[in-house]
């Protein structure tokens, strides 16, 4: 099931990679998500799945899953939230002040 | 000695305060203060009495980086050359120097020099002495552009600063190997332990190494082309850093080491090569300068190279000479400076051209001029201390102590004919700088001012000057016992025994040739005119100044067309170049490590509901790409969360779930609030090669990601630390669930900054919301 786990974690940063790479500020975004779910994904797989009780205390019970990787990724969660709500904030006021969210558009005059 | 370093810089600090009121006090007062302070404090040491004197400071002790100020012989005679004509290059300053001027700029960077430059000649630590070294380029560079309005002068600073820089850095590349060979910073020490270096394998890296740090510093040939060119400093700049003190480091150094090197073949012929060169070069090159200052640039190029000629030779009459012409050159060579710059600033033009027949209009500067030119001259009169150390120059190079074979005595053969020749043109430049100048029709209506005797602040400082040339040519002892002896000795590494200066020898080989030099000297001046087109032929269209500025302008454009070539502004082709790096290196570095490692032992089992909350995943995703829909697009993308928390259940991650299950809620949310402000999604009209490079990229990640994750579980190179977790979340925590504990116990002040963290994006979106839209017409 890892090798499976793996491969979806591969799949979601390919499609996030390629959102990445657009254009348009939304895609972009939804590029970002998509990188950070397969990023707890890859954590979560690089131990071990389904051995063992949740790792909550409990009488009787010896074998726990790994506790280490969901306390990373659980720190993770909160900050791709942050990070996610700051770029739809900043894509707003991009688009709203230079009326385009084409990153092409966006570029300084210095190049031209 | 710490003190008297650190003086210069503490008061650096104060300029800035005290320019304020330069409209009713001129700062260089307070400035002159300090050089002469530290004078009377070293003056002391001159007696035949002198012992070497060692202060050490920590400063950086773990890395054996301590301020070890070390005064010998050597030492003293730069320490008293830098606060000395220190003291009256600042004094003359204040005449020069009108208040208009960015005077706090110009005196900051001064004291900086000045302090540096004790630095370095006072350093027995070599990374201080490095240390000290660059700051003196550094504080070079600011008052050479010190005018940087012209463009000459940023040319200039940038010139000097490209290549002394650049020797520094081999500098500091020769002292690391001594360092690491000796296990010592101390020079004293390294020179104790010379065999360790001398029979090094690497001692023909070190040698060329330190000596590139040494001539590029000391302007010696083919590097002595910023010399020239920082002649756009102000004149007590030139006087002072390019010509008295600065551009000596570069001896100084070549002196400090010579009793470690001067034992090495290799030594012998590169310096005294490099300096009898750079001799002949640069009287050559003067001749044809028509700018005072550049007649003088070219003549402290060739007299430096007389200096390492003799340090070269290493003779106890050479090393002797070349301290004495040390301290001699400082003396002439400031005074004409000075002089060179009060003609600038009393007819304001220094074109040689246009000048002439200044005698009658500046007697007393003219008067200067005639001892100071002469002496650099080396006429045979009594009262000119030039003439002594060239007579020296002379002697030492007809006896030259190295092996007969070889380079070396093809060498010692034509060393003697070849300091004539330097000689002979050190002649014609003096003669051609006094005579061009003071002499001849006076062309007065054609200067821009009308010219007078310069005030007498400003002669006050060359006077002091002259005064010492003739006192040291009428009384040489005077100098010599108390002074010049123990420079030559630390020089030498051995006792020297006081060499007799004495005016007259009798018809020896030496005058005769002080004879020659001056009777073709004469005729050459003279003629001057009738075979000056010989310089269309030499140099004529060789020029070491084009070299240097062709690589410069090709550096500039190369690495602008490259830096063009990738930084378009376009943010999608940055990332793919990051992602395509990303993706070369660790690929590339899995391959040749065998990284990629698949272990099928150690697997759960495959079970219905993940494959069935797999699939719809991938669907999920591959459907945000493909869609052109905003709102489908971001519940799409709200699928994936789900279905990711749907994974932690089934993981056995309950909080995580929760978590996720929140966070997706609120993040769609805040999608659908926000795309309604967003333009429509577009069909994507990148170019097809964009797209396919995209797909490659996205896949490349992907695959590179998966590999990882499966090398990843399938080694297991140390236990998990997970396992304290589980045993003490109870224990040291006080709490049953472990990832809980873990958050807000064992790493609180993670979870601390994260929230930190959080708090300063609420803050910035805040602020972005609220933030009005900039009015059209700002």
């Amino acid at each position: 099931m890892e090798f499976i786990m793996a491969v979806l974690a591969g799949i979601l940063f390919t499609t996030g990679v390629y959102n990445l790479l657009q254009k348009q500020l939304l895609r972009i975004i939804i590029g970002t998500g998509l990188i950070s779910h397969g990023a707890h994904l890859f954590i979560l797989t690089m131990g071990e799945l389904k051995r063992g009780a949740p790792p909550v205390l409990t009488e009787g019970i010896e074998k726990y899953t790994d506790p280490l990787p969901q306390a990373l990724i659980l720190t993770s969660i909160v900050i791709s939230f942050g990070v996610t709500s700051l770029l739809l904030v900043l894509a707003y006021r991009a688009a709203k002040i230079n009326g385009t969210d084409n990153m092409e558009q966006l570029r300084g005059n210095d190049y031209e | 000695m710490l003190v008297a370093v650190l003086l210069p810089f503490i008061l650096a600090v104060f300029i800035p305060f005290l320019s304020r009121w330069k409209e009713k006090l001129h700062p260089g007062f307070f400035v002159t203060l300090v050089p002469v302070v530290i004078f009377i404090y070293f003056v002391r040491h001159i007696g035949s009495g002198f012992e070497p004197v060692v202060q050490e400071y920590s400063w950086i002790p773990s890395l054996g980086i301590n301020m070890v100020f070390h005064l010998d012989g050597l030492s003293l005679l730069f320490v008293l050359l830098i606060s000395g004509i220190g003291a009256l290059v600042a004094f003359y300053s204040i005449y020069y120097l009108h208040k208009s001027e960015q005077l706090g700029h110009f005196y900051v960077y001064f004291l900086i020099f000045m302090g540096s430059m004790l630095g370095v000649v006072l350093s027995d630590n070599v990374f201080a002495l490095y240390s000290f070294w660059e700051f003196t380029s550094l504080s070079s560079f600011l008052l050479i552009g010190f005018w940087n309005y012209k463009q000459e002068s940023r040319y200039g600073a940038l010139k000097s600063m490209l290549i002394t820089v650049f020797g520094g850095l081999s500098l500091l590349g020769a002292l690391i190997f001594m360092s690491e060979l000796t296990n010592t910073t101390s020079i004293r020490a390294m020179i104790d332990q010379q065999q360790l270096v001398l029979n090094s394998e690497y001692f023909p890296l070190i040698l060329s190494l330190l000596l590139l740090g040494a001539f590029t510093k000391s302007a010696q040939f083919p590097f002595h082309i910023w010399l020239p060119d920082a002649m756009e400093a102000p004149t007590p700049v030139s006087a002072y850093l390019h010509s008295a003190t600065m551009v000596k480091a570069g001896i100084y150094l070549v002196a400090r080491y010579s009793p470690m090197l001067s034992s090495s073949e290799w030594f012998f012929i590169i310096v005294s090569t490099a300096g009898i060169v750079t001799l002949c070069w640069g009287s050559y090159m003067a001749v044809r300068q028509t700018d005072l200052k550049g007649i003088l640039a070219f003549s402290t190029i060739s007299q430096l190279g007389m200096i390492m000629a003799m340090l070269g030779f290493g003779t106890k009459a050479a090393v002797f000479g070349a301290v004495f012409h040390i301290l001699n050159h400082a003396t002439f060579k400031g005074s004409l400076f000075m002089v060179a710059g009060i003609i600038d600033h009393e007819t304001g033009t220094r074109d040689i051209r246009r000048l002439g027949g200044l005698m009658t209009y500046l007697p007393i500067t003219a008067t200067l001029a005639v001892f100071a030119s002469f002496s650099m001259a080396g006429v045979p009169l009594p009262f000119l201390n030039g003439f002594y150390s060239k007579e020296m120059f002379f002697e030492s190079s007809l006896h030259l102590e190295a092996s007969a074979a070889g380079f070396s005595g093809f060498m010692m053969s034509v060393i003697p004919y070849l300091a004539v020749l330097g000689s002979i043109f050190t002649f014609v430049y003096s003669m051609y700088f006094f005579f061009g100048t003071f002499r001849g029709r006076a062309k007065i209506d054609q200067l821009p001012k009308k010219p007078h005797e310069a005030p007498i602040g400003m002669l006050v400082s060359p006077m002091i000057l002259v005064a010492g040339v003739i006192i040291i040519g009428l009384f040489p002892f005077l100098v010599n016992g108390s002074f010049i002896a123990h420079a030559a000795e630390a020089v030498k590494g051995t006792a020297l025994e006081e060499k007799h200066i004495t005016f007259w020898h009798g018809i020896i080989p030496p005058f005769v040739m002080s004879l020659t030099v001056v009777v073709f000297g004469a005729i050459l001046a003279i003629s001057r005119k009738g075979w000056t087109p010989v310089y269309n032929f030499l140099p004529g269209r060789l020029s070491l100044n084009k070299f240097y500025d062709g690589l410069v302008d090709r550096t500039e454009r190369y690495s602008g067309v490259i830096t063009k070539g990738y930084m378009n502004g376009s943010l999608g082709r940055y990332v793919r170049l990051i992602l395509a790096a990303i993706l070369i290196v660790s690929f590339a570095f899995m391959a040749l490590t065998g990284g990629f490692t698949v272990d099928t032992s150690n697997l759960s089992r495959i079970t219905a509901p993940e494959i069935a909350v797999a699939v719809t995943m991938v669907l999920a995703a591959i459907g945000t790409a493909l869609t052109n829909n905003r709102i489908a697009a971001i519940l799409i993308l709200g699928v994936v969360g789900y279905g990711l928390s749907m994974l932690f259940v089934l993981y056995r991650a309950p909080d995580l779930a929760l978590t996720q299950l929140i966070v997706e809620t609120v993040t769609v949310a805040l999608f659908l609030l926000v795309f309604y402000h967003l333009p429509k999604l577009k069909k994507k009209d990148q170019p097809m090669s964009t797209q396919v490079l995209n797909v490659i990229i996205s896949v490349g990640f992907g695959a590179l990601m998966t590999m990882v994750a499966i090398s990843a579980h399938s080694s297991k190179w140390f236990d998990s630390i997970s396992e304290y977790f589980v045993k003490n979340s109870y224990k040291l925590g006080g709490g049953d669930n472990i990832v809980n504990v873990i958050l807000v116990d064992f790493r609180g002040l993670d979870t601390l900054f994260e929230i930190v963290v959080l708090g300063i994006a609420a803050m910035a979106i805040y602020g972005l919301i609220r933030l009005k839209k900039p009015k059209e017409d700002e």
